[in-house]
């Protein structure tokens, strides 16, 4: 019997195949952004472009985002389909006109009669001391305004799969990587920044959650790393013999409320876990969503796990006791069966 | 030796008058305060030199951002000392000092407390933030000096400084250093702007160290130096060339003059040199292996040290007492730094909101 061998990737190979693909399918797909042409991307999303296509397709930028998205937007208006990488999310200071007013209104208030085919994408996530400029996530920031799909893949396949559905998509993505899984030599090694990418190029759809593990005492819903730590703290309340059911959220708008409750109506608990600010967040949302369709499915109080409302701190010290980590979830669960 | 400075207001032009009147002044050099300047560079350096040290451990075999007792991205300014030094030898405590991510020259020269710098650095409690903004968030209200990691985002706020000076009837000076990459940011251009229209004492300092991250000068910029850009705006501009600390004492003295006596803003480009990668772990293979061999051949601080040789202001054994004196002051900040405690975890949820 013959075993194919799976072919290996990480994460951010996986999404520079993906752009790579459709690049080569669609001429007018292009890329631009600071140190994305020699370096390859800061996080290795665009390693190999800029010998594979070329300066002219693969642009590197000034330190100008206000003018590099901005231009995306316009070509994209004209019919070319733009990928802007925002080296990390926390810079969305600088031209977040241009993303919420501009690429997320545009085609709205102009009655769909304009179209904005482009990709944002940009890194997020925390855990390395790179302090309260370097570390956000801010899923719900963007998530919270009309107009932009905004997905967060949490492993290879999805990274690939989501990245060519988000090229093809003829409205404007927000696409966040978590640089800890994006497989970098320079940071912590975790296992599931590498797995399994096919050659061949797929799509993986932007507004379906995943459900990474079955279970039936307790839902946790996660997304990028705090999906990660969701697993790992269901493999260990399993020898507890709780069994969790882990959802990877992976699309923040559109949400999959589907997935969540019908979960919910299977496990009647739930645990949010989020690497980012906790009011009025991704965790919020969750539990407002749960509390109107499934508020008597429920036999405990829903569990958020998110910062506690502060900014990032420096010292690992202080950002260890902040984010969320396998343990928290742990605790949290099994208080909750406990109170039970 | 020698700066270039640009003329301004060729064509700008308010009631028909020139907003910035500009002298051409020959500032005499004083030989004290080059020491101080040497002294501070030397520190600079071996301050720096220690930081690759104490960065590396626990990095290796393996490097990993996250390990050892300083963790994070850490952007080191060795080779880039005459900027700071060559300012700030003209600068008091009431001046006001905005550094980008790459700050430890400028806090350093600013007189920034070394122990609580160095113990911020480490991420403990003793530091200037209690460990929590890190090497890119220094911020010492003693000698008003503050830094961060978000691109030309300080320029803004020394506008606001020397706005606040102005108000307050004082010719105390607002200085915005930033890095050749920064110039290209809006913050940039809305703040020379606003200075120039308001009159304000802000000098902007552009460190061209010929790269942003791995993005050639050449390939980011539309014009040649920065100091160009003064006359889009109405204010004057200084170019120092070769890293000169002497021509940065020069430009920086004429523009600090102008700022103090309400003439108005000034943006000096130096070119500088970028010893070391744009961060520690930079593989750096978008440059030349030849380039940094070349760069420390023109080392500034050996060079400022064999001129003041030459010109006989002191001897050898002098500037070996200066050069003991600047490590001793070093080495005292980092053994103060490791022998701090850490925060405590709960202090995470501190100093959201001033009390
Ligand atoms: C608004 C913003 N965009 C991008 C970055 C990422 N970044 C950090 S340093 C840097 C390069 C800066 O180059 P330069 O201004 O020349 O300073 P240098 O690093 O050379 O000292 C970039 C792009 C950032 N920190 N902030
Ligand atoms: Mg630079």
């Amino acid at each position: 019997m013959e075993t194919a061998k799976k072919r290996m990737l990480t994460g951010n190979k996986a999404m520079a195949e993906a752009i790579a693909q459709e690049m080569e399918n669609d001429k007018n797909v292009f890329v631009l952004g600071e140190d994305i042409g020699k370096y390859g991307g800061i996080f290795g999303s665009t390693q190999g472009l800029m010998e594979k296509f070329g300066p002219e397709r693969v642009l590197d930028t000034p330190i100008s985002e206000t003018a590099f998205i901005g231009a995306a937007i316009g070509a994209a208006a004209e019919g070319m389909r733009p990928i802007a990488e925002l080296m990390f999310v926390d810079f969305f200071g600088v031209c977040m006109d241009q993303i919420y007013n501009h690429m997320a209104k545009i085609p709205y208030m102009s009655g769909g009669n304009v179209r904005l085919p482009m990709v944002l994408m940009t890194s997020v996530g925390g855990g390395y001391s790179d302090a309260a400029q370097h570390s956000q996530t801010l899923y719900a920031t963007f998530a919270h305004m009309p107009g932009m799909k905004v997905v967060a893949p949490s492993t290879p396949y999805d990274l690939k799969g989501m990245m060519t559905s988000a090229i093809r998509d003829d409205n404007p993505v927000v696409f966040m990587f978590h640089k800890s899984l994006q497989g970098l030599g320079w940071m912590d090694q975790l296992d599931y920044a590498v797995g399994h990418v096919p050659e061949e190029s797929y799509t993986v759809p932007l507004d379906k959650a995943n459900v990474m593990r079955e279970g039936k005492d307790v839902t946790i819903v996660g997304i990028q790393m705090m999906t990660h730590y969701a697993m790992e703290a269901a493999e260990r309340l399993a020898q507890d013999g709780i069994e969790a059911e882990v959802i990877d959220l992976r699309s923040l708008a559109p949400i999959d409320k589907d997935t969540i409750i019908n979960s919910v109506k299977k496990t009647h608990r739930l645990v949010v876990v989020d690497e980012d600010y906790r009011s009025y967040g991704m965790t919020a949302e969750i539990a407002a969503i749960v509390s109107e369709e499934a508020l008597y499915e429920l036999e405990s109080p829903i569990k958020r796990l998110a910062i506690p409302d502060v900014p990032i701190p420096y010292s690992h010290v202080l950002e260890d006791f902040v984010l969320p980590g396998p343990d928290k979830i742990v605790e949290t669960v099994k208080q909750m069966m406990d109170e039970a | 030796m020698e700066f270039v400075a640009r003329h301004p207001n060729l064509w700008s032009k308010k009631g028909g008058v020139a907003v910035t009147k500009f002298e051409e002044k020959q500032p005499s050099v004083s030989v004290d305060k080059l020491m101080w300047m040497y002294e501070q560079m030397v520190k600079i350096r071996y301050y720096e030199d220690q930081m690759v040290e104490a960065y590396t451990e626990g990095k290796s075999p393996v490097f990993n951002i996250g390990e050892g007792p300083v963790p994070g991205e850490m952007h080191l300014a060795t080779g880039q000392e005459p900027a700071a030094a060559g300012m700030m030898v003209h600068l008091t405590k009431d001046d006001t000092v905005t550094a980008p991510h790459r700050p430890h020259h400028h806090a350093i020269a600013k007189g920034v407390d070394l122990k609580k710098m160095t113990a911020e650095i480490f991420g403990k409690e003793s530091g200037l933030g209690k460990g929590k903004g890190g090497h890119m968030h220094l911020f010492d209200p003693e000698v008003k000096f503050s830094c961060g990691g978000i691109v030309a985002a300080g320029i803004p706020h020394a506008v606001g400084a020397a706005m606040a000076n102005k108000m307050k009837g004082k010719d105390w000076v607002a200085v915005a250093f930033i890095g050749e990459g920064a110039a290209n940011a809006g913050a940039f251009h809305e703040s020379l702007n606003l200075a120039a229209l308001w009159n304000l004492p802000l000098i902007i300092v552009v460190e061209d160290n010929s790269y942003g991250i791995s993005v050639p000068k050449t390939a980011s910029t539309s014009v040649e130096s920065n100091d160009l850009r003064a006359s889009a705006y109405g204010v004057a501009g200084a170019y120092v060339k070769d890293n000169d600390p002497v021509a940065m004492y020069k430009a920086s003295e004429e523009a600090v003059n102008r700022a103090r006596n309400g003439q108005g803003p000034t943006i000096i480009e130096i070119e500088t040199f970028r010893f070391l990668g744009h961060f520690q772990g930079d593989p750096e293979l978008y440059r030349d292996k030849e380039e940094v061999p070349g760069l420390r051949a023109r080392d500034p601080i050996m060079k400022l040290r064999q001129q003041l040789l030459d010109a006989e202001h002191v001897n050898e054994p002098e500037l070996e007492e200066i050069e003991t004196r600047a490590k001793k002051e070093v080495d005292d900040a980092y053994q103060f730094a490791r022998d701090s405690d850490y925060p405590k975890p709960e202090a995470a949820l501190d100093d959201v909101f001033t009390s």
